[in-house]
């Protein structure tokens, strides 16, 4: 079944404690700008489409005044009364009343293309963003945090935009355009109802205030609630094996009945608003009707029975737009929190890339000159522009990469790789060995410019890698990550990733020189098998066969794998082994090994521990050296 | 399922009857107030009677008040019925969860259980408050308006008829038209959602493939078709405001035109006049309030479904008549055993037939899917068997008092869970009153003692949630710790210390020889090195015994065995398993 876990409708956004905003004016003021800055023509017209719809609105509660003085009260004493002149003002009423039903339904449905054009564009613009910013961003923010931004806020903003907003503007419209006509039917009558208005604004606060004393408290207990519930589902079955369940359910108890108390609270504030200002309204109502009903009676200013049934409706439609405007206040101050978590995003500095070296296609003219070409040719050549000669030179791509006086720390001021010297000949595989958080991740993502070293130079085929531009410095290199992401597609489309222009039979090729088009083909749909989530439908193994392959089909002449620790399921390793092996034939490969003959076969490995480099060598070197790696070896490891 | 939740109203009854009558007392209060209205306009104004005016505008403030008093009182109970029947609903899921067996767990997915405990009651109080209060707010408001309508004057009131049936028909047209499409959208957009995700977990492939632009072109794709649905599904709803409009202006224009033809003819008065608009808005109004407050229960009938069906569940172990409550020894038999986990399913394990000596320390292996772990998960009676038995102590676990069984069969599971708590809180869930030597004596057993004596708080640092500031090695010994202090007479390790080095792994396998002899042990590990002293070795294959005996028995004649011992020691073995601390 689909878990369909939206919290329903825009309830919540009128109840939940109105949260902290810092500086709610610049967002606001910053939202209305992406807002403006593609649709202004469009909201221009809206904005003009709600003034004629609410005008429309105003000249037909006006017309009751007409109604009643002009034509009823007149004609009640006649004989036989004429209702011709009724009818044609009753036509035109009616006129202007298609008119306001026509601006309507315009701005309507203008507003759903602003609206829904403004949240794509939010959504494209937030997603490219986060698609360029470093790994270090996402190292550095919880996955959930990163995704709840896409969830709550653009989906709390959807709500502002497409409801809150014209409803805001529509309502401040009306309350000017009322408080206009009031003013021109009765002044002292405007006065009150504006008085009681006033006394309603200031109920509602005073409640609010209250209220949000019991929100706060309601937040604060569910959080409780949600966190032990979590943590207690996380944990079932462990509560199963210590026969905790009672004591289990006894804290819960406690939390949940404290949960109860502090919500039935925050509710009945939250519910007698309504009521408080409905009924208030009403007494705004009567007041104008007995003071209105002196007033009509003796004649006051000239004030009319008429005047006082235009006046009493409007006191009604005036109550609704001011009920609005409070209601929507909590849900757009929600948006703009949710606004600020959007653009802070947003902010966020990109990936920096001042490379200018390219790799570009080249052919070799008969001297065996480099001359660069448009179409794949199959060999690759750096392109350099030399600022102080200015003469631009093809160095062909080798794989030769060298790391010169390396240090690097996550963060500045906590070096974890010290002064790491290191070179691989084209073809060369060197191992990296040495127990867990001793560095050996972190040396591989500084080669593909994940992260910036704080210090000395690494050179791929002699060029600095800051030099080469990002995207042609990670094209080069093929990485084989532990953990096997793929992508909601085929399983065609994911070893395609690789190489997007790749043929169908490029990527049976591919597959098959890995090992993995053997079960590729017994999966139900073959190539075609729809793989989803984070290919959860194939086991560990058979993920990691697809993200060889994927690398395969790149051909990058260096490469980078993590091997997996190895499991008790021989016969699947031995076949992903295989597909490595495979996959390391004839390109420079930097390798995080686990397993010994991996090690064995490597040109070079180096014992990593504590961020650096304490032995390197062949298998024969450091076995004959008798250190570190002779006892990982052996496996006579002394304890810490 | 409307039987299940009402169940769940319990002691909230009281309120749940007050809210509707409160809500009704309200509205009839708001409805009185314009036709005492046009009782001022008529005989006070028009007759010129002040006195009137005053007496009735009284009224009308007594009435506004009783309004108000409703209304309040309304928001009261409400408040209460709904949050109290939320209350109980968590409580019952929970209380339900906590009888749940192994297999029922398995049937929801954690996220499911919490979505369940969570959103959805939230969604569901919402829907009931909503229920309590709106829905009979608008019904009685649109029925009590139009009554009164009736009784001012038949013949005009009838355009209000005619106006509500036609604006629900297209109401009603308007929304199964929309909630289709919205459903669909919100389908697409937990798609579009979760392709996010995928992007914010795998961002070192993209990076490293450089498929930046090409992952933003497949999401502009996928947003702007999320944008077109959602244009489609509001498109049909912003029919809904002119519509409104059109009809509430209709029938103001039809009543001031034929009302001001009755009101020369004497036939009615200016102030029934005015009345009689009044009430138009809130018919209209009503209706309006009616469908949107359908569309909303619609909704949260997903949530409802999702709730009755943990409510439902029931656990499918259940004690025997006459439990035993001791269990003799820790002997263990496996008697000709099946297992399947859904009854009629594909069987996991098939004829196991063991036989275990109490004292014992018995090694499992076997590759991923060989239903180690499974099997094991029979001991404590995680699961029933479908065919054979399994016997502890000499007696089939099933006729055992279920805590009696589980509290001398320690488990450390194979994912398992610390608590947030300080260490000595999590220790004494295998015995709630450990004393603080117990507690040292169990961690310095699982060689954890050294580790947390380190720690700036010693017994007393907290762990947080889930043991997320720990690392994997001492998470796994602090629950090898727990699982001893139970004082168990079998102890089921399934691969427990993966992430403990070597040399501590084999410290904790000879404190266990020497310190608790009497106890039976079965490990589950993925190295050889960790079972290789014990004094079986089982070899489990595809669910079946492969091999039995112990380490040199097995390199000579069991083929996997030896395959996977050659394997770790001399061409594949780990490199670095070192554990991280």
């Amino acid at each position: 079944m689909a878990e369909n876990t939206r919290p329903i409708g825009g309830r919540h956004g009128m109840r939940g404690p109105r949260p902290k905003v810092e500086n709610p004016g610049l967002i606001l003021k910053r939202l209305a700008g992406y807002v403006l800055r593609n649709n202004w023509l469009s909201l221009l017209a809206v904005g003009f489409f709600i003034i004629v719809s609410t005008l429309a609105n105003v000249q037909g509660t006006l017309f009751m005044k007409t109604l009643i003085d002009d034509y009823i009260l007149p004609m009640m004493g006649t004989a036989q009364p004429d209702f011709g002149p009724l009818a044609a003002a009753i036509g035109r009423v009616a006129g202007f009343y298609l008119i306001g039903v026509l601006a309507t339904f315009i701005y309507n449905r203008m507003m759903v293309n602003v609206s829904q054009g403004t949240l794509k564009q939010l959504r494209d613009d937030l997603f490219t963003h986060m698609e360029s910013l470093p790994i270090r961003y996402f190292d550095t923010h919880a996955h959930g945090d990163i995704m709840s931004i896409y969830t709550n806020d653009v989906d709390t903003l959807r709500q502002m935009i497409s409801q809150s907003m014209p409803q805001l503007f529509s309502s401040t419209i009306m309350v000017v355009s009322v408080v206009a006509s009031m003013l021109f039917l009765n002044i002292p009558l405007t006065v009150l109802s504006l008085a009681m208005v006033g006394l309603m604004l200031f109920v509602s606060k005073k409640l609010a205030g209250q209220s949000g004393k019991y929100f706060s408290a309601q937040q604060k207990d569910l959080g409780a609630v949600n966190g032990y519930i979590e943590e207690m589902m996380n944990g079932q079955k462990v509560v199963k094996v210590f026969c905790h369940e009672e004591e289990s359910v006894r804290r819960f108890d406690e939390l949940n009945d404290k949960l109860f108390a502090s919500a039935s609270s925050a509710n009945t504030f939250a519910n007698v608003m309504m009521p408080a200002n409905a009924q208030l309204g009403n007494i705004s109502y009567v007041l104008c009707a007995i003071v209105g009903g002196i007033l009509a009676l003796g004649g006051v200013g000239g004030f009319t029975l008429g005047g006082l049934a235009s006046f009493l409706s409007f006191n009604k439609s005036f109550m609704m737009p001011v009920n609005q405007v409070s209601q929507q206040m909590n849900s757009i101050i929600m948006a703009l929190a949710g606004a600020d978590r959007i653009f802070r995003l947003m902010d966020e500095e990109p990936e920096a890339d001042n490379g200018y070296v390219e790799l570009v296609n080249v052919t070799y003219d008969e001297e065996g000159k480099p001359q660069e070409s448009e179409k794949r040719t199959g060999h690759w050549a750096w392109k350099h522009y030399h600022k102080a000669t200015g003469e631009t030179t093809y160095e062909p791509q080798q794989g030769d990469v060298v790391f010169d006086g390396v240090d690097f720390g996550y963060n500045p001021d906590k070096i974890v790789l010290h002064d790491i010297h290191m070179y691989a000949k084209p073809g060369q595989k060197i191992a990296f060995v040495g127990s867990t958080g001793a560095g050996k991740t972190t040396m591989t993502n500084l080669i593909n410019r994940f992260y910036d070293i704080q210090d000395g130079k690494i050179r791929y085929d002699g060029i600095n890698i800051n030099k080469i531009k990002k995207a042609d410095l990670r094209r080069s290199l093929g990485m084989v990550l532990q953990d096997a992401h793929l992508f909601t597609g085929t399983v065609m489309e994911n070893i395609r990733y690789g190489k997007l222009d790749a043929t169908d039979e490029e990527v049976y090729a591919a597959a098959r020189r890995v090992n993995a088009d053997g079960f590729i083909r017994r999966l139900p749909e073959g190539y075609n098998t729809l793989l989803t989530g984070d290919g959860g439908n194939l086991s560990q193994g058979q993920r990691q066969l697809l993200t060889i392959a994927r690398a395969a089909i790149a051909d990058p002449p260096v490469l980078i794998l993590d091997e997996a620790t190895s499991s008790i399921d021989t016969r699947t390793e031995r076949i992903v082994q295989e597909g490595m092996d495979q996959l390391m034939k004839g390109r420079t490969t930097f390798v995080i090994a686990h397993r010994l003959s991996t090690v064995r076969n490597s040109d070079c490995i180096m014992v990593l521990e504590n961020g650096r480099i304490i032995e390197r060598g062949t298998h024969d070197d450091l076995i004959a050296q008798k250190g570190r790696y002779y006892q990982l070896y052996t496996g006579n490891l002394a304890e810490e | 399922m409307l039987k299940t939740l009402r169940a769940q109203i319990g002691e909230f009854a009281r309120d749940s009857i007050l809210t509707p009558l409160c809500m009704i007392g309200e509205v009839i209060m708001e409805m009185i107030i314009p036709l005492m209205m046009a009782s001022i306009i008529d005989d006070g104004v028009e007759k010129g009677d002040i006195h009137h005016i005053y007496v009735v505008g009284a009224w009308m403030i007594l009435a506004a008040a009783l309004g108000l008093f409703f209304g309040v009182m309304g928001g009261r109970f409400g408040a209460r019925a709904s949050t109290g029947f939320a209350r109980n609903l968590r409580r019952a899921m929970y209380r339900n969860i906590q009888t749940f067996s192994f297999s029922n767990i398995d049937k929801y997915s954690t996220a499911g259980l919490v979505t369940r405990l969570t959103t959805d009651v939230t969604n569901l109080q919402n829907a009931y408050q909503m229920i309590l209060r709106m829905c009979t707010r608008a019904p009685v408001s649109l029925i009590v308006a139009m009554c009164m309508a009736f009784s001012i004057s038949p013949r005009l009131a009838s355009v209000y008829l005619v106006a509500v049936v036609v604006l629900g028909i297209c109401l009603v047209f308007i929304m199964s038209r929309t909630f289709g499409y919205f459903q669909e959208t919100f389908r697409k957009y937990d798609d579009l959602n979760a392709s996010v995700q995928e992007n914010v977990l795998a961002i070192r492939v993209v990076k490293a493939y450089v498929r930046e632009d090409y992952e933003n072109e497949k999401f502009k794709k996928a947003s702007g078709r999320l944008r077109d649905l959602f244009m489609k599904a509001e498109k049909i709803l912003t029919l809904n405001m002119p519509l409104m409009q059109l009809t509430v202006y209709g029938c103001i224009l039809f009543i001031s035109w034929f009302g001001a033809q009755m009101i020369v003819v004497g036939d009615l008065t200016t102030g029934n006049l005015m009345s009689l608009l009044n009430y138009c808005m809130n018919i209209l109004m009503s209706l309006m309030m009616l469908s949107m407050v359908f569309v909303m229960i619609t909704m949260s009938r997903a949530s409802a479904r999702r709730i009755v069906e943990v409510l439902n569940e029931r656990s499918d172990l259940a004690d025997g008549e006459n439990p035993l409550t001791q269990v003799k020894d820790g002997e263990v038999e496996f008697e000709h055993v099946h297992f399947a986990y859904k009854q009629g399913g594909e069987e996991v394990l098939s004829d196991i037939n063991l036989h275990i000596r109490p004292g014992e320390t018995v090694g499992i292996v076997g590759g991923t899917g060989s239903s180690k772990s499974s099997l094991v998960q029979l001991i404590p009676r995680l699961y029933d068997v479908t065919g054979g038995s399994v016997k502890v102590g000499g007696v089939d676990v099933r006729r055992y008092d279920l805590e009696a069984l589980r509290n001398s069969v320690a488990m450390v599971l194979q994912k398992n869970e610390l608590f947030s708590g300080s260490i000595k809180e999590n220790m004494r869930w295998g015995d709630p009153h450990a004393t603080d030597e117990e507690i040292r004596q169990a961690c310095q057993l699982a060689q954890a003692d050294e580790f947390i004596q380190a720690m700036p708080d010693g017994y007393d640092t907290h762990i947080e949630q889930g043991g997320s500031n720990v690392s994997g090695g001492q998470k796994q010994r602090l629950c090898i710790a727990r699982a001893l202090l139970k004082k168990p007479k079998i102890l089921l390790l399934d691969d427990s210390t993966s992430a403990v080095d070597t040399a501590t792994d084999s410290k904790i396998r000879q404190a266990f020889a020497q310190k608790i002899p009497g106890t039976t042990k079965i490990i589950i590990a993925q190295r050889i090195s960790s079972v290789q002293d014990a004094d079986h070795i089982l070899v489990l294959d595809d669910g079946k015994v492969n091999g039995w005996g112990t380490h040199q028995e097995l390199l000579e004649t069991n083929e996997i065995y030896r395959e996977v011992y050659l394997s770790q020691t001399q061409g594949g073995g780990d490199f670095d398993q070192k554990g991280e601390d």
